[in-house]
């Protein structure tokens, strides 16, 4: 009886033994349930702990790391911008409208947690092949559900990045990232230190859902998983709007001493983590907690994943101003129990002590796993791939072919189900620029947002594409004008305890973490989600970055938009030609190998730099990051926002044509200028270190590509764009 | 001129029209709860966008119930200007202050984009700054944007001119193709026969400041200045 109800919960018989030694008994029905969701790796991180120890923490730039809800980032004028990415997989999987939704639902709480007004929302996304029925349900699911989530709490969607592989054919994933504006005196933490406060649940009423949706969340997924819908909670973005406008009022009128959202594992690792901090306990009376079922028990109540709560510890005496303040919402705002002294964590139903354990045990004390890590096969079999054996295919198809692949196209039939202006702060919408851009109100500062991630690059080379991953974030937002400042991640892998698979979490966090001390975008936040297999396999290592970067002078920010006629196109980096990984190979060749591009940091942050400054000094007229489809996509996609067409010249002195022009080798961007501002450019541009070559002009209303004098590419702007922005618009009608 | 902003539990655009009206327009303004029952003090009044009351129910069908609206009611009927926007219009369809009804848009999909608008008349409180035939450029960002009426009422609006804006191509055509949400007869925005309360599904606030890509939705909030330092004179 014991061991299935501890093995259901997802312990092993090692830790189950462990915790028989930590209470000196066997533990009871609850107090199982209570090891077993703080244990999971969702919760505590089990499997990652010591990797995600080596990642960068630190700048003068940093007011909060990792540890709290979200990370917190100066901008300056005693401002703060707040922020974090996380995983809903598994609920999406299974549930795509109410798992994305949640998803959403739970990183915006992270953020008002910490006292912050959240003020944007993306995402990354990752679905199988959308020609497959299932997937383009889950596609339309997830989209919906993001959008109506934030939509109705008012909180733009401005950027994110979609991509389809069918290596997420049965599990996709869906990660979201929140950022929050705060006053830097203004900022809450998930503490409570006084012995003899009192601990409040305020918000929804707590019913059956989500109950193990941790635990769930530290699985494989199978056929089986389908039985585990209960474990996917339900969203309601209007009590969550109301949530955030009665915490920030708790919060300007100074009410609260510590703050915490409900999230995975509910009440028990939200009371757990807040008391854990300063070695406190705490007694916690689960008959107080307001319910919307009855005969709930003890375990119900401490294990549900209901949304929308979150859990305050008020400053001495001000519990029945916090009252009156969640009643003007019309909210529950209700005592649960006090901090004590001597940390035991004791869950009452009235006077009946139903459970106690260590609260330490439950966050320090969760066993951490340092796994086998073992090169796959398939790494030095496609590494020493030989492109040279590949035909060069006609460039114009070629061209043709990746306008239409969905990880090209334009998203325009995702962005546009998200409300991305609402605030009226987003000055550069979705699709306008490398990264979105947002005012911050009464200043002259922006700041500018991404999410990225090539997880073919991470797969064919963890260790590149995890450099790789952070580089193109950091570049994406140079191109628009931005410093950037730190980073996010959501590590998004597969089953850690198969050696082939905690070899990409190593190696990639490895790359990640060098790019990121090198680039001086140290991690303040993050999230893990693992065990994303399904009987085909496990996704390829998908690490997502998500980063923050800051424009000093919003009136100085660049887009993608090619301008006016007779505007020099030019290329910025070196002059790259390597194929490895790139959306060509696998379009026009059906092949996802090859040797991932070499990553130079110190060209990545000279032109980085170089970026800024050509933009702070308005030589620039419009600034794109070469990636997926390589330079001459990057123009084409400059030439349809812009409406306008251009030439472009190369000479097969330059390596083979298809290299040329579809290489996504990094550290590359293509720009335009006027030419009057051509000798100030090359002077900036020398001066920075950077390689720069003249690359063709803007005009006409065809894009065309000469190669030594001699046509390869004309298609009129008019049907690159039909192409371009309607090709995912085909898939889901 | 003193703004009220009516803010309803679930409204988001609230705090958009309260920044325009303050720092873009330069005039008075309030935020007004939903649980208040007067608006005395006020020369104008915002319903704003956003989910009132996350409407769960139907668009605007419970907001209709708050304590402020009767007085929303009686402030309309005394001739008070009133601009509902998009939730806002909802409102007032609910409220029985504008006729019809809202409908899912015709694509059954939330939609965020930019349209053009024509501009139907000129001599309103609210478009007196624009030209009549005039297209202007404005976000859009709704479910249930897809505005319904019979035809008797359809007649009516036209009869009466109180159809100010109707979707249209950048150059000023009107087809369905450019009608974001399947709305009857293109129509964007509606008044009351009075013509002091205008309903409209775009978003002037979020075009009333260059920053943001263009200003026709300033026009607007100008318009219903002037009108009314004319009034007041």
């Amino acid at each position: 009886m014991k061991e299935l109800t501890y093995r259901e919960m997802g312990l092993t018989e090692e830790e189950y033994g462990k915790i028989k030694i930590i209470m000196g008994r066997e533990p009871n029905y609850l107090e199982i349930g209570i090891f077993s969701v703080m244990w999971s790796e969702h919760c505590g991180y089990k499997n990652s702990r010591p990797l995600l120890k080596t990642f960068p923490t630190e700048g003068p730039q940093v007011i909060q790391g990792p540890g709290e809800n979200a990370g917190v980032v100066d901008i300056g004028d005693g401002q703060a911008v707040v922020f974090k990415i996380e995983s809903h997989n598994h609920p999406s999987a299974i549930e795509p409208y109410q798992g994305a939704a949640t998803g959403v639902g739970g990183i915006v709480r992270d953020i008002f947690t910490m006292g912050a007004r959240p003020i944007a929302n993306l995402n990354s996304l990752r679905f199988g092949d959308p020609g497959d029925a299932r997937v383009r349900e889950l596609l339309s699911g997830v989209v919906a559900g993001i959008g109506d989530y934030g939509n109705c709490l008012g909180i733009p969607t401005v950027g994110g990045e979609v991509y389809f592989n069918q290596a997420y054919q049965g599990n996709p994933l869906v990660n979201a990232m929140c950022v929050g504006l705060v006053q830097t005196d203004e900022i809450a933490l998930a503490v409570a230190s006084e012995v003899g406060s009192t601990i409040m649940i305020v918000g929804a009423k707590t019913g059956r859902d989500g109950i193990h949706g941790a635990t769930f969340a530290s699985e494989e997924l199978s056929e089986k998983s389908k039985e585990k819908r209960p474990s996917v909670q339900v969203g309601d973005p209007f009590m969550e709007k109301l949530l955030i406008e009665a915490c920030l009022e708790l919060i300007k009128e100074d009410l609260v001493a510590g703050m915490q959202d409900l999230g995975a594992a509910g009440l028990t690792s939200s009371i757990a983590e807040t008391v854990s901090k300063r070695g406190r306990g705490v007694d916690v009376d689960v008959l107080k907690v307001p319910r919307r079922e009855t005969n709930m028990s003890a375990y119900e109540v401490m294990l549900s994943e209901s949304q929308e709560r979150m859990l305050i510890v008020p400053r001495p005496g001000t519990e029945g101003r916090i009252k009156e303040i969640f009643d003007k919402w019309g909210l529950d705002a209700v005592t649960i129990g006090t901090v004590t002294e001597g940390g035991a964590f004791r869950v009452m139903e009235g006077n009946e002590v139903m459970g106690e354990v260590p609260v330490m045990e439950l966050t320090e004390g969760c066993p951490v796993y340092v796994r086998v890590a073992e090169e796959p096969d398939y790494y030095q079999r496609c590494k020493s791939y030989d492109l040279a054996a590949i035909l060069d295919a006609n460039p114009q198809e070629a061209l043709e072919k990746l306008l239409a692949s969905p990880n090209i196209a334009s998203k325009k039939w995702i962005f546009s189900q998200y409300d991305y202006q609402v605030m009226t702060n987003t000055a550069l919408i979705p699709g306008d620029g490398d990264a979105a851009v947002l005012r911050i109100k009464g200043t002259r500062k922006g700041i500018a947002l991404v999410t990225d991630c090539n997880s073919r690059f991470v797969y064919l080379d963890p260790y590149r594409g995890g450099m790789l991953a952070v580089c193109e974030a950091a570049l994406n937002l140079a191109c628009v004008g931005a410093k950037p400042l730190a980073l996010t991640n959501c590590l998004n892998f597969g089953n850690p305890e198969k050696p082939n698979i905690y070899w990409q979490m190593k190696n990639s966090i490895a790359g990640m973490s060098e790019a990121a001390r090198y680039l001086e975008t140290p991690v303040v936040s993050g999230n893990v989600s693992l065990y994303n297999e399904t009987a085909q396999g496990a996704i390829y290592p998908t690490p997502v970055v998500g980063m923050v970067g800051l424009l000093k002078d919003i009136d100085r920010r660049c887009d993608m938009a090619f301008k006016d006629a007779g505007d020099l196109i030019i290329l910025l980096g070196r002059f790259r030609d390597e194929l490895g990984g790139s959306e060509y190979l696998s379009v026009c060749h059906g092949l996802e190998t090859g040797e991932v591009p070499e990553v130079n940091l110190e060209e990545e942050k000279r032109l980085i730099e170089l970026l800024q400054i050509l933009i702070q000094e308005q030589l620039l007229q419009s600034c794109h990051d070469i990636s997926e489809g390589g330079m001459m996509v990057a123009a084409v996609e400059s030439a349809i926002k812009g409406n306008i067409g251009c030439g472009v010249r190369i000479n097969t002195d330059d390596g083979r044509v298809d290299g040329v022009l579809f290489s996504e080798a990094p550290g590359r961007v293509v720009a335009s200028l006027k030419r009057s501002n051509m000798d100030r450019l090359v002077q900036v541009v020398i001066e920075n270190g950077v390689e720069m070559r003249v690359i063709g002009a803007v005009g006409g209303d065809s894009l065309l590509c000469d190669n030594n004098g001699k046509e390869i590419i004309r298609i009129p702007v008019l049907e690159a764009s039909r192409i371009w922005g309607g090709a995912i618009d085909c898939f889901m009608k | 001129m003193k703004f009220g902003v009516v803010v309803f539990p679930g409204s988001n655009c609230d705090a958009d029209c309260y920044h325009v009206i303050k720092e873009v327009l330069g005039q008075e303004v309030d935020y007004i709860w939903h649980k208040e029952i007067a608006v005395q003090g006020y020369d104008a009044l915002i319903l704003p966008g956003g989910f009132s009351y996350g409407d769960y129910l139907r668009t605007g069908a419970i907001a209709r119930f708050s304590p402020i609206m009767p007085a929303v009611i009686e402030f309309a009927n005394q001739g008070g200007l009133i601009i509902g926007i998009c939730n806002g219009f909802q409102i007032l369809l609910e409220a029985g202050l504008l006729p019809g009804a809202m409908l899912r848009n015709r694509s059954l999909k939330f939609i965020c984009d930019k349209v053009h608008l024509q501009v139907k008349r000129d001599d309103t409180p609210f478009t007196r700054l624009l030209k009549q035939d005039e297209t202007i450029s404005i976000p859009v960002a709704h479910g249930e944007g897809n505005y319904f009426c019979d035809a008797e009422t359809l007649a009516e609006l036209q009869r009466e001119k109180r159809i100010l804006f109707t979707y249209c191509s950048p150059s000023g055509e009107e087809d369905m193709v450019f009608n974001p949400n399947g709305s009857i007869a293109n129509i964007a925005g509606i008044t009351n026969k009075q013509g002091n309360v205008l309903g409209m599904m775009p978003h002037p606030e979020r075009c009333s400041e260059h920053i943001l890509g263009g200003t026709d939705g300033y026009r607007i909030f100008a318009s219903m200045l002037q009108s009314w330092q004319e009034v007041s004179c």
